[in-house]
């Protein structure tokens, strides 16, 4: 097998614990690949150091072990290789959403001229439909419209990597889909890499190629790695028509819900379990042994509102 | 205070003022002199004397009549111990600027270390913490032994004065800087110069202004003391100097008008204040 494009190995977080005591362990023995143009989505609950990989991914935390090797280097310290969505879009408020974009820009390209810059910059808020506030502070924009933004000044660096630290989190659920539609599409034309937190099954089903599952904290790690296994080109609109969505959907949830706690340190399945190797799962496809069977007399898992899609943000 | 009547407030300001005038004209209403000493005690003592009970508190009338002297004339120049008005002020402001002019060229670069360095933050905290409180009055016998010239000594005076206010607030502005805004210059690869500019500077400045806000008010405050120390010019020492005189009048239109000046710098820094603030 080559190597991937990005490649995590025994990544592990430690808080040095009050004297005397063991370290405070927030995750260990994570490895996990992403190849390129390949969009991974990571879900688990709060406190399993979501956050923390994605930072150090970004080169902005330092992992107490192990190694990021990005395009065959280690990933040390933040770089425009990797650009980064942060969740609460952190635009710099005095600047117009322009001048947002900009100031990543000009870093990336320092030599070009301050026509060339503001061309680059606008060709990208418009792509995320913004053409028309380049002048507007964030202040004035609306939350959905603030967040797109922030994707703009990431995909504007064309960084190799982007790294998004549940962007859609603060969001009402309209905007949230039109906004998933879009870096769908944007996804899909420009086959960025990608490495994205979320805690919402769905977003994570409609947008990712894999769907990394986080044990629960202390001691997280990387439970399954399950492989979305539905045509790339899909729509929100017509994902859940599909019969492997609600098999995908059903083994996330009952992970989250049943199965998340089950891999401390002397639980039985953590004693199966290599994190060097996490298992590979396709809901529905392999032996039949992940399609869960519904309690009787339960109903199928009721399908979220789907919002039409032309409801602006 | 609602829209519809914008012009009940100026209207009881007026009142406010009618009746504080009043109240003064009254307090200082004196009918007309009867001679109460004895005529050939009045020619021993002089011309004061003979008036008895005549207090040196002037008139609204008085004070009224002496401020149209100033302000018809603030710039004239007869001696070292008779110059107008204005000219006091200019001596005045061009101390506090110069003072307050060189205090922020120390205090924010200075502040800007501090608050970027946690190390250098608790290092020169303790020499913060102590020389805050003191009085910049204090100084002053030290600087005019070291410095031996009484204007400079004043300037200097107002540099520590206006010095912690704005050293202070840039630190805690810098230091507040949101985590986030620096983590986006981080994975930009914003070199460090650019970032304090683009940055930190624009995120701390509505906290280093409201520093220089506070800074100029104590300055225009420590002012009139320092200037009644070290004297020969400026507002406070034509305070000082009119007390000597007993000229009342003369010490009531300079309060008027170091009110008015300290009120015309403290809504010029507020202006620059709100050019810098942003909305979140």
């Amino acid at each position: 097998m080559t190597q991937p494009f990005l490649k995590v190995e025994a990544l592990a977080k430690r808080y040095p614990g009050p004297a005397g005591k063991p370290a405070n362990t927030v995750f260990e023995n994570i490895h996990f690949g992403i190849a390129k143009g390949e969009f991974a989505c990571i879900v688990g609950h709060s406190g399993c150091g979501k956050t923390t990989i994605l930072n150090v991914l970004a080169g902005l935390d330092e992992a107490s072990e192990g190694v990021v090797i990005m395009d065959g280097r280690e990933v040390r310290g933040p770089s425009l290789d990797r650009g980064v969505v942060f969740q609460g879009h952190a635009l710099l408020p005095w600047l117009s959403t322009l001048k947002n974009v900009e100031f990543g820009v000009r870093s990336r390209w320092p030599q070009w001229t301050p026509k060339q810059i503001e061309a680059h910059s606008i060709r990208y808020l418009e792509m995320v439909g913004l053409g028309h506030a380049l002048h507007k502070k964030p202040a004035e924009l609306s939350g959905g419209m603030k967040q797109r933004v922030g994707i703009a000044r990431a995909f504007a660096i064309q960084p190799k990597m982007l790294l998004l630290d549940e962007p859609f989190g603060a969001l009402d659920a309209l905007t949230r889909g039109t906004i998933q539609d879009e870096l769908l599409a944007i996804v899909q034309a420009t086959h960025q890499t990608v490495f994205m937190i979320t805690h919402d099954v769905d977003e994570a089903i409609l947008l990712a190629d894999k769907v990394l599952l986080m044990s629960n904290g202390p001691h997280a790690r990387i439970a399954e790695i399950v492989d979305i296994t539905m045509p790339r080109d899909r729509s929100r609109a017509t994902i859940h028509h599909d019969p492997q969505y609600y098999r995908i959907r059903n083994h996330l949830v009952d992970f989250l819900v049943n199965r998340s706690r089950d891999y401390a340190a002397g639980a039985p399945a953590a004693a199966a379990h290599d994190p060097r190797n996490p298992p590979l799962v396709r809901p529905g496809l392999e032996g039949g042994a992940e399609v869960l069977p519904l309690p009787a007399g339960a109903a199928p898992a009721a399908p979220q509102l789907k919002p039409v899609s032309s409801a602006s943000a | 205070m609602r829209s519809a009547r914008p012009w009940l407030a100026p209207l009881l300001s007026a009142l406010f003022l009618a009746l504080l005038v009043g109240v003064w004209y009254l307090a200082t209403y004196q009918p007309a002199a009867e001679a109460t000493v004895d005529s050939e005690y009045a020619a021993l003592v002089g011309q004061a004397a003979s008036t008895g009970a005549k207090s040196a508190m002037p008139t609204p009338g008085e004070v009224g009549a002496k401020l149209w002297e100033h302000l018809s004339d603030p710039f004239y120049d007869r001696g070292t111990n008779d110059k107008g008005i204005g000219i006091q002020l200019l001596y005045s402001i061009g101390r506090v600027l110069l003072g307050f002019g060189l205090a922020a060229l120390v205090a924010i670069p200075l502040g800007f270390v501090i608050g970027m360095s946690p190390l250098i933050y608790k290092a020169l905290d303790p020499f913060i913490q102590v020389l805050k409180p003191v009085s910049p009055l204090a100084w002053m016998p030290l600087a005019l032994y070291t410095i031996k010239d009484s204007g400079i000594s004043a300037i200097f005076v107002i540099f520590i004065c206006s010095l912690w206010p704005m050293l202070v607030n840039t630190a805690f502005g810098v230091a507040g800087v949101r985590r986030d805004w620096l983590n986006v210059a981080r994975t930009l690869e914003v070199s460090r110069l650019r970032t304090a500019f683009q940055v930190i500077l624009p995120a701390a400045a509505p906290t280093i202004m409201t520093g220089m806000r506070i800074s100029i008010g104590i300055a225009w405050l420590v002012i009139v003391a320092a200037e009644m120390l070290v004297g020969g010019t400026g507002i406070g020492y034509f305070v000082w100097n009119e007390w000597n005189n007993l000229s009342i009048a003369n010490i009531i239109s300079a309060i008027l008008f170091i009110g008015l000046i300290g009120m015309a710098l403290d809504t010029l820094l507020a202006r620059l204040a709100r050019a810098v603030t942003y909305r979140e």
